[in-house]
Parts: C-alpha cells; structure tokens; sequence
C-alpha cells in the first residue's frame, strides 16, 4: 500500500492563496486505509476550508485514484463543479494527484505527502518495507528487504553501526542485517549470507518507469 | 611499496595514527601534527569525512602528507560518492602515490553536521575494494580500459565487540575474498575480547591492527559506553580515570598498557591510534607504550 499522510493545513492554504472556489478528491484505495483521503477526511477538510473563507463546491473519492479511466469517470460525475471551480485539492498519494492533474484544466494541488510504499501493521500503523528497487532481493535475505529496512540499503551485510540490535540512524528500528542473520539462522539458510553480492545496476531501474503489458505478452512468467 | 604493507609482512608490530583533515583550507596544524609522528607510525589513517562531518577531502591530506614524505592510508567510505565518483578518486589517489587504502561504509549522514545530506551507498565497503581490486587489474568496473591503474594495500574495519559476531566475521571474509589484506578494529578497551577475537580469525590469514582511543575522561568512557556502537570500557578503567588528577595522562597510559599487553600476548598485528582531537598525544601514547 502506498502510504500518505495530510500535509499541515497552512501549507495546503498556502497553495489555495488565489483560489476561492474549490473541489477536493480522495482515494478509495490508500488514502483511505491511512486516513489522508477517504470521504471522513474530506468532510473534515471541507468543514475547516470553510472555515477559512473557501468556498468548497465538491467532493469526491474516486474509486482508485491512481486509475486513469476509474478517475475521468468518477470526476464526471462533479463536472458542473469542476468547470465552476478556480482549484483542486487531491487528497491521494503523489500518483492520484498527478491522474487527477491530468484530466483537469484547473490546478491540482497536492494535500497529502507520500510517505512509502509500506505494510499496514495493523490498524494505523504502517512501516515501509519496500522500496520498489525492481531487482527483488528477498530470496537471499530470509524475506526481510535489506535496500528498505537497512537505512544505508546494504548488500554485504551490516555496517557496524547497531547497538544492541539497533539501527544508528534511528534506534527505534532494528538492524534489518540482524533481523536477516536471525531469519536465515531459523531456515538453516546462513550460506547464503556469505557469497558477495555485487552492485545494484542502476541503470535497469532509471525513472520514470513503464510497464506495457501489451507489448511485453503479459505480466506472467512464460 | 606500502611501508605499511612491508611492516605488516615482515612481521614487525605496525602502528597507523588516525589524523582528520581540517574544517578549513588551513591545514597547518593537522600537518605540524602529522610531523610529530615522523617515522614513529607506519602510516597515517585519514579519516573521509568522518563522522559524516564536513571537512577538506582526505585526498588532499594524503597528498600534503605525501609531500612532507610521510605515509597516508587513504580512506572512502560509500556514503557520498557513487562508483564513478570513487574509481575517479581511487585513479587520483594513485597519481598522487598514495599506496594504502581503507574501505569503509560510513556513518549515515543523519549523524553528522549536514544531516539533510543524501546519503549514496552505490557501493558498500565489499564494493569499494572490488573496486579498487578491479582498477588495480587494468580496467574499470565496467571494464573499460584504463591508462595506468593504480594499485593500493587494501584494508577494511572490523568491529570485535559486535553481537552478533558471526555477522561481522561473515562480512570480514567477504571483504578479505574482495581484496582486503589488513583490518583495523573498533576501539578496544578489554584485552580478553582480542583474545577471543584472535582465537575467532585465526583461519582467516589476515593482518588486525587493535583500534586505540585514548580516554579523557570517566565521562568520555561513560558516553562511549552508551553510545558508540562496538565500545565496550570495563569499569574497572572508568575508575581509574574517575581516580586520577590527571584523567587525560592517565589515558594515555591505560593506552600504553594496553598496547604493550596486547604486544606482549601476540594478540594482533599491529594497533591504529584514534586520538579523536588530541592527535598531539599520540607520541606520548607511542612512549607509553615503548614504540
């Protein structure tokens, strides 16, 4: 799940300084889950524009706010609004904003900031766990991603930065190496920490990315 | 030829001194100091922005130091530059005749004085000394040929108090199988952890030099008990500071015993002075220790 998080509401003010009039979109999908943009969120935000002398004509959760075809239905559905409209605030991860920004010809500002692809631990409470590096690790490292939890995305193993288990970047997260030696101590899989992995090939992951399924035959394995 | 290299093999006890360059273009003191060690050291270990702090590059200390004729160790870490950036400096530094060079990953940015920096990481220290394995061979890490390539006595650290240590030996191997052919620890306070840590690479066939800082005080012993990862002062030497009139002498002295004890026992190949602002104390430490 892409995890996002409001931005603080002056900044958000600070982008509407021209704007009278305005919608807000959310997210069905992310958003949602981490309460930056489903429709709870939206009535809250609405109310306090309000507040602050806006005029909010509409609001709406797009089903997936990263779907293009998904979010041109769902903003037809308000277009009156739109076309009356001077902005739009989208409540969505960087992605959703940009889908929306997209199919409008009024600016679309951001009022959340993506935070991380990340796991819902349980509820409200997320951790990053993968950093989309597009040449997958987890089959050498017991299933514990070292490019995310090892704050210097290490490869080799662990610096000798931890203490008492401990990252040195921020000690309230554990040395994902230690967690990796531990996992792989339990699968009786220790070997396969001591063959040197070589550098990254950046080059197979510049950005931005694509990935056309058409031309490609499919996603699946052959 | 690394006269480091040569100590090392010929079995004498190698001594390295760790020296920072400035925070500045005057480099007055750090090579006045530097001289102060004349041919007391093997080499002199400078630090690559250590700390994550800002400072000159430790390339052109190794140069001045050079042109004093005095020995550097050139150290890099992975955390600001990327391959290029660090094959680029490693074909500088043999311009300029350096002949050792310390691998290292680097503290994170976060830690230091430009905590907004990005941190890089392209290659880890494993990476580092393939690299310098690599353009020692004639060709870059692409393989693109090069004219002239440099060759360096490759080192790396180790961190003897580190739990759990079958990780820190796992990646030492890695990083002797990568070129590595000295190590430098971790300060270490306690002679029983070397003797542990000896009978623990004794099948790896590499050279140890003993990391040395001297204390200055109980309270420096206390801080770098609770907060630098891999140091471990017993109390019994925290006492003995808390003793003294003269904590920062009676510092030097504990390092002295230490190197002779360690010297005494067999118990490493040589030690690295890490005087960490009081670099000016290291002949002092050297007396101590009769070297």
């Amino acid at each position: 799940m892409i995890i996002s998080q409001n931005k603080p509401f002056e900044e958000i003010l600070g982008f509407l300084k021209n704007s009278e009039k305005i919608v807000l979109t959310g997210c069905g999908e992310c958003a949602s889950a981490c309460n930056s943009g489903g429709e709870a969120e939206l009535i809250a935000i609405k109310a306090k524009l309000e507040d602050a002398g806006k005029q909010v004509l509409a609001f709406i959760v797009p089903e997936t706010s990263c779907n293009y075809l998904l979010v041109r239905r769902d903003l037809k559905k308000i277009k009156e609004s739109i076309d009356e409209a001077d902005a739009i605030v989208s409540f969505a991860c960087g992605d959703g904003v940009q889908t929306v920004a997209k199919q409008v010809k009024i600016p679309v500002y951001p009022g959340n900031n993506t935070l991380f692809i990340g796991e819902v631990e349980r509820v409200g409470i997320f951790s990053e766990a993968c950093r989309a590096c597009g040449d997958c690790v987890l089959g050498l490292t017991g299933g514990i991603c070292p490019v995310t939890r090892c704050a210097k995305s290490l490869l080799n193993g662990p610096c000798g930065g931890a203490k008492e288990g401990k990252c040195e970047v921020n000690p309230e997260n554990d040395c994902a190496w230690i967690l990796i030696y531990e996992k792989l101590k339990e699968l009786d899989q220790v070997y396969k920490l001591t063959e040197i992995r070589e550098p990254k090939d950046f080059s197979k992951i510049a950005y931005p990315r694509t990935l056309n399924l058409r031309n490609s035959g499919g996603g699946a394995i052959k | 030829m690394s006269m480091l290299k040569t100590a090392l093999e010929n079995g004498e006890f190698a001594v390295t001194a760790e020296l920072a360059p400035p925070k500045g273009t005057d480099f007055s003191r750090a090579l006045q100091i530097a001289e102060t060690f004349g041919d007391r050291v093997h080499a002199i270990n400078v630090t690559d922005f250590q700390s994550s702090t800002l400072k000159a590059s430790s390339l052109a200390m190794c140069k001045a130091l050079i042109d004093l004729g005095l020995e550097p160790v050139l150290q890099i870490t992975g955390r600001d530059r990327n391959r290029i950036a660090i094959q680029g400096e490693m074909l500088s530094a043999g311009f300029f005749g350096v002949k050792n060079l310390l691998a290292l990953t680097g503290d994170h940015p976060t830690v230091g004085d430009n905590p907004g920096a990005k941190p890089v990481y392209d290659l880890d220290s494993v990476g580092i000394l393939q690299a310098a394995k690599v353009l020692a061979s004639g060709v870059d890490m692409s393989g693109n040929k090069l004219e002239g390539s440099p060759s360096f006595f490759l080192g790396a650290s180790v961190t003897p108090e580190y739990d759990p240590i079958e990780l820190q030996l796992i990646k030492m191997e890695k990083k002797i199988k990568a070129g590595a052919r000295f190590f430098q620890t971790q300060a270490v306070y306690d002679i029983k952890t070397m003797e542990k840590f000896k009978e623990m690479t004794k099948h790896l066939n590499t050279k140890i030099l003993v990391g040395i800082i001297p204390l200055k005080s109980a309270g420096m012993a206390k801080f770098m008990n609770k907060n630098i990862p891999g140091i471990n002062v017993p109390d019994h030497l925290i006492d003995r500071l808390k003793n003294s009139n003269d904590p920062v002498k009676e510092g030097i002295k504990i390092a002295g015993e230490l190197i002779v004890e360690l010297r005494e026992k067999n118990l490493c190949d040589g030690v690295h002075i890490m005087a960490i602002g009081a670099e000016e104390n290291i002949p002092l430490i050297l007396d101590e220790a009769g070297l």
